[in-house]
C-alpha cells in the first residue's frame, strides 16, 4: 500500500510499504479514507520528538471502513463495513488510567512503556504515528492501518455527515474542547487562546460554546487571525504589538480569567533576541523545547485564573516562571487529549450545528501529495490552516 | 511501577553534587574556571561548559532514581575526564594558580574515589536481588489464582520458556539464559496464602539457585491489587555466573519491570500489546531502533512467536 513516512528530519516520503497484519486478537483493520496533517505532525517532521525513524508510517487523525476484524473483538461492539473514525490515543478501556478517563495515559497501550517512563516519569498511552516512544505504532496517513483495542477506541458513524465533518473528532476538535473544557469557563470569562492554528481555532469555538463573555486570538499569521476575526474573535497580532500590554488594556488591567497556549514547543517570539536566546538553547539541545506562548500566558493570566496547555512540549524547558505560578495563585492543566471522553457528546454538537469544525480546512490533496501537504502548511504558505489528505 | 535496589541515598547525593557543579560551570564559567585555577585558556573556555553539560546529563540520571550502578559508572568517567584535564592544566601553570589547580585535583580525586565506591558497590555481588512492584486493575484472588497456574508465567516472562507443574508443590523451569544458552531447573513452592502470597525456590541441583516471593495486597481502591515482586539469584562463580552478571549489570530492574508491565497487560487486556515497532511481545528487548513503525511482511510475521490471545 502507499504510506506517508518520515524520511528524516524535514522530509516525509510516499512510500510503498507492505499491507497491515493484525498482531493482537483485538485488533481491526481500517481502510482509510480520510486523513488529515496535524500540528503534531510538524514537530515530527522538524525532529523535535525523539525516537522517530526512517520509515515510520506517520498519521494519527484518520477515518474510514473497518475490514477486517480481530476474532477477540465482540461483533456487536464493531463489524466489517462499519464506517468509524479512530481516536488518536490507543486505550486497552481496562486500566486504572482508562477506568478514570485518562485514555491517554493508558498503561497498557504503549509496548514501548519502559522508555516513555524514562523520560516522563510514567509512561504513557501508545499513540498511532507518533515515534517510538509512544509505542511505534505505524500511522493512518496511509491507505490502510492497523488499529489495536479496536473494540474500545474507534466510533461508530451512522448518520450521512460528510468525512470532513467528523474526521476532527479523531484529534482537533476534542484537543481543542478540552483546551476550553479544562479553562472551567463562567459566563463572566474573558479567555485569551495563543495560536490561531486548527487547534486555537477550535479552542475559540469551544471556548464560546461553554459561555465565554470574550475571546481572544493571539498569532502572527495575517490569515490566521482573519480567520478568527471572521469566526467573531478579537485579534492579537504578536508580531506588530507587545501581547501583555494589549491583553491588559482589553481586559482594563485584569488580563485574560482564562488562557489557552495551544502553540506548544515550536513557539515563536516577537522578540528576535528571546528567539535566538532558546532556538540556541534548543538547537544545542540544552532545552528541548521553546515554552514562548507558554511563558507569556502565565505572566497574563489574572491572578487565581487558568492556564489550560493542549500545544504540546516534549521535554525539559527554560525559564519557567514558576513565581508567576506560585505567587499568582494560578492553575496550570494540561494533557494530551482523552480523545475518547469526548467522542459521543461532541458528534452531537456537530449533529446540532453548534460546532461546524470543516470551517478550518483550507485544502484537500490525495494522499500521493502528501510531502506538498505538509510543505504549505508548515511553512503557512497560501493561507493554509489545515489539510485534508485522500488515500 | 517501582523497583530498587539499596545503594540510593548515597547516588542521590552525587546526583546533587552533579547538578551544583553543571549549574555552576553552565551559569557562571568565567567563576568556576578562576577559582579552580584553570584560567582563560581557549580550551578551558570551551572546556568548563562542556563539562557543565555534562554533569546536569549525570545529575538527570542519577536524580531520576532507578538504575543508580551504570550512571554512577558514568561519574566515574567523567571523573577520569576531569583528572586528565586537570593533568594537563598542572602541566603548564605555576606558582599560585599552580597550587589553586592541586587543591582542585585533590578534591576531585576524593570525589572520584567516592564515585568508584559506589559504582561498585551497585554492580558487584554473588546474590543479586530485584524488586518490582505493580497494580492490578482486578482483585486479589484473580490475580493471585493467575499467578499460582505457574504455566502462566512463560506468558509474560521474557527468559521464561516453559514451567512445567510436576505436582501440587514442585514444577520443572526452562530458561534462556543470555547468549541462547538453556537452563533447567525443578522449583518447589515454599510458602503459599491463597489470594495473599506465593513463594517458590529452586531445589538443590540447579545452575542458578533462585527464589521468588509475590504478594498480593488489596489496593485502597478496592478495586486493584498491589502486586509485588522479589526475585534472588545465587550467581554462580565461573562463566555462567560471569554471563548473567554482565547480562543483568547493564540494568538489572529493567527486566523485571518489563516482566511486571506485561503481567498487567495480560491480567487487563488478555495478552502482551504490540506494535509494528516492537511486534515482538515478550520478546521485545529492543528499545531503540527498532524496526520502523510500518506494518511487518508476512515473513516478519512468521517469525514472530505465536500472536493473539494468550490466555
Ligand atoms: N494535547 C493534545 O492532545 C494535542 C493534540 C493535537 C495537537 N496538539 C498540539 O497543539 C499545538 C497546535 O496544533 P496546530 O495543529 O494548531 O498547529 P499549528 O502549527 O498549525 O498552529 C500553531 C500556531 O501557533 C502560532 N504561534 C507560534 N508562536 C506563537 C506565540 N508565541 N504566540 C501565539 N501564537 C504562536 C503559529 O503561528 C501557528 O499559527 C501543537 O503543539 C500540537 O502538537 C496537542
Ligand atoms: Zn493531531
Ligand atoms: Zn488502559
Amino acid at each position: 500500500m502507499r504510506a506517508v513516512t518520515w524520511a528524516g528530519r524535514n522530509t516525509v516520503e510516499v512510500r510503498d510499504v507492505p499491507d497491515p497484519v493484525m498482531l493482537n486478537s483485538r485488533d481491526a483493520i481500517v481502510r482509510v479514507t480520510s486523513t488529515a496533517i496535524c500540528g503534531s505532525d510538524l514537530h515530527l517532521l522538524n525532529g523535535y520528538v525523539p525516537t522517530m525513524q526512517d520509515g515510520d508510517v506517520m498519521g494519527h487523525e484518520f477515518m474510514g471502513e473497518v475490514v477486517e476484524v480481530g476474532p477477540g473483538v465482540d461483533p456487536a461492539r464493531l463489524s466489517v463495513g462499519d464506517r468509524v473514525i479512530v481516536p488518536f490515543p490507543i486505550a486497552c478501556g481496562a486500566c486504572n488510567a482508562c477506568a478514570a478517563e485518562l485514555y491517554s495515559c493508558c498503561e497498557n497501550s504503549n509496548p514501548n512503556a519502559g522508555m516513555a517512563e524514562k523520560l516522563f516519569g510514567h509512561p504513557t498511552a501508545g499513540i498511532f504515528g507518533y515515534s517510538h516512544l509512544t509505542g511505534g505504532f505505524a500511522g493512518g496517513q496511509a491507505q490502510y492501518v492497523r488499529v489495536p483495542f479496536a473494540d474500545v477506541g474507534p466510533l461508530r458513524i451512522e448518520s450521512d455527515l460528510t468525512d470532513e465533518q467528523v474526521l476532527f473528532l479523531t484529534d482537533v476538535l476534542p484537543t481543542a474542547y478540552m483546551g476550553a473544557e479544562m479553562c472551567d469557563i463562567q459566563p463572566t470569562d474573558v479567555v485569551a487562546v495563543w495560536g490561531a492554528g486548527p487547534i486555537g481555532q477550535l479552542a475559540m469555538d469551544s471556548a464560546r460554546v461553554l459561555g465565554a463573555a470574550h475571546v481572544i486570538a493571539i498569532d502572527k499569521e495575517p490569515y490566521r487571525l482573519r480567520m478568527a476575526e471572521q469566526a467573531g474573535y478579537t485579534v492579537i497580532n504578536f508580531d506588530e504589538v507587545d501581547v501583555r500590554s494589549r491583553l491588559l488594556e482589553l481586559t482594563a488591567g485584569r488580563g485574560p480569567d482564562k488562557c489557552v497556549d495551544a502553540v506548544g514547543l515550536e513557539a515563536d517570539h516577537g522578540s528576535p533576541h528571546v528567539r535566538l536566546y532558546d532556538k540556541a538553547k534548543q538547537t544545542l539541545r540544552m532545552e528541548t523545547d521553546r515554552p514562548h506562548a507558554l511563558r507569556q500566558a502565565i505572566l497574563s493570566c489574572r491572578s487565581g485564573g487558568i492556564v489550560s496547555v493542549v500545544g504540546v512540549y516534549g521535554g525539559l524547558i527554560d525559564k519557567f516562571p514558576a513565581g508567576a505560578w506560585m505567587n499568582r495563585s494560578l492553575t496550570l492543566r494540561t494533557g494530551q487529549c482523552h480523545v475518547h471522553r469526548y467522542l459521543k457528546p461532541l458528534l452531537q454538537r456537530i449533529e446540532r450545528g453548534e460546532i461546524d469544525p470543516t470551517r478550518i480546512i483550507t485544502h484537500t490533496f490525495p494522499l500521493d501529495e502528501a510531502p506538498r501537504g505538509y510543505e504549505i502548511f508548515k511553512h503557512k504558505q497560501d493561507d493554509c490552516e489545515k489539510v485534508v489528505l485522500k488515500p | 511501577m517501582t523497583s530498587g535496589t539499596a545503594e540510593r541515598p548515597r547516588a542521590r547525593a552525587l546526583g546533587w553534587v552533579s547538578l551544583g557543579l553543571g549549574v555552576a560551570q553552565l551559569v557562571a564559567p568565567k567563576a568556576v574556571r578562576r577559582l579552580s585555577g584553570v584560567g582563560d585558556s581557549r580550551t578551558s573556555k570551551v572546556m568548563v561548559p562542556l563539562v557543565g553539560a555534562r554533569e546536569l546529563v549525570h545529575a538527570a540520571g542519577l536524580l531520576a532514581g532507578k538504575r543508580t550502578g551504570p550512571w554512577a559508572w558514568t561519574r566515574v568517567a567523567g571523573d577520569a575526564m576531569d583528572l586528565f584535564s586537570l593533568g594537563v592544566a598542572l602541566a603548564h601553570r605555576h606558582g599560585q594558580r599552580r597550587m589553586r589547580l592541586l587543591a582542585v585535583t585533590g578534591a576531585v580525586v576524593g570525589i572520584t574515589v567516592a564515585d568508584v565506591r559506589t559504582a561498585l558497590r551497585t554492580t558487584q555481588g554473588g546474590t543479586m536481588e530485584l524488586t518490582a512492584a505493580t497494580t492490578v486493575r482486578k482483585p486479589p484472588p484473580d490475580v493471585y489464582a493467575f499467578w499460582r497456574r505457574l504455566d502462566n508465567l512463560p506468558n509474560f516472562m521474557a527468559h521464561l520458556d516453559e514451567v512445567r507443574v510436576t505436582s501440587d508443590r514442585t514444577s520443572h523451569w526452562v530458561a534462556t539464559a543470555p547468549f541462547d544458552r538453556t537452563v533447567e531447573w525443578d522449583a518447589e513452592i515454599v510458602d503459599e496464602v491463597p489470594g495473599d502470597r506465593i513463594a517458590w525456590r529452586s531445589l538443590p541441583g540447579a545452575d542458578v539457585p533462585n527464589r521468588g516471593e509475590v504478594r498480593f495486597t488489596p489496593a485502597p481502591d478496592g478495586v486493584s491489587t498491589e502486586v509485588r515482586v522479589r526475585m534472588t539469584y545465587e550467581l554462580p562463580a565461573g562463566g555462567l555466573g560471569k554471563l548473567l552478571a554482565r547480562y543483568f549489570g547493564e540494568e538489572p530492574h529493567q527486566q523485571l519491570d518489563d516482566d511486571l508491565r506485561r503481567f498487567k497487560q495480560v491480567m487487563e487486556t488478555g495478552e502482551v500489546v504490540r506494535s509494528d515497532g516492537a511486534p515482538w511481545g515478550k520478546r521485545a528487548r529492543h528499545e531503540f531502533p527498532q524496526r520502523p513503525a510500518q506494518p511487518l511482511t508476512r515473513e516478519e510475521l512468521d517469525q514472530i512467536e505465536p500472536k493473539g490471545a494468550l490466555v
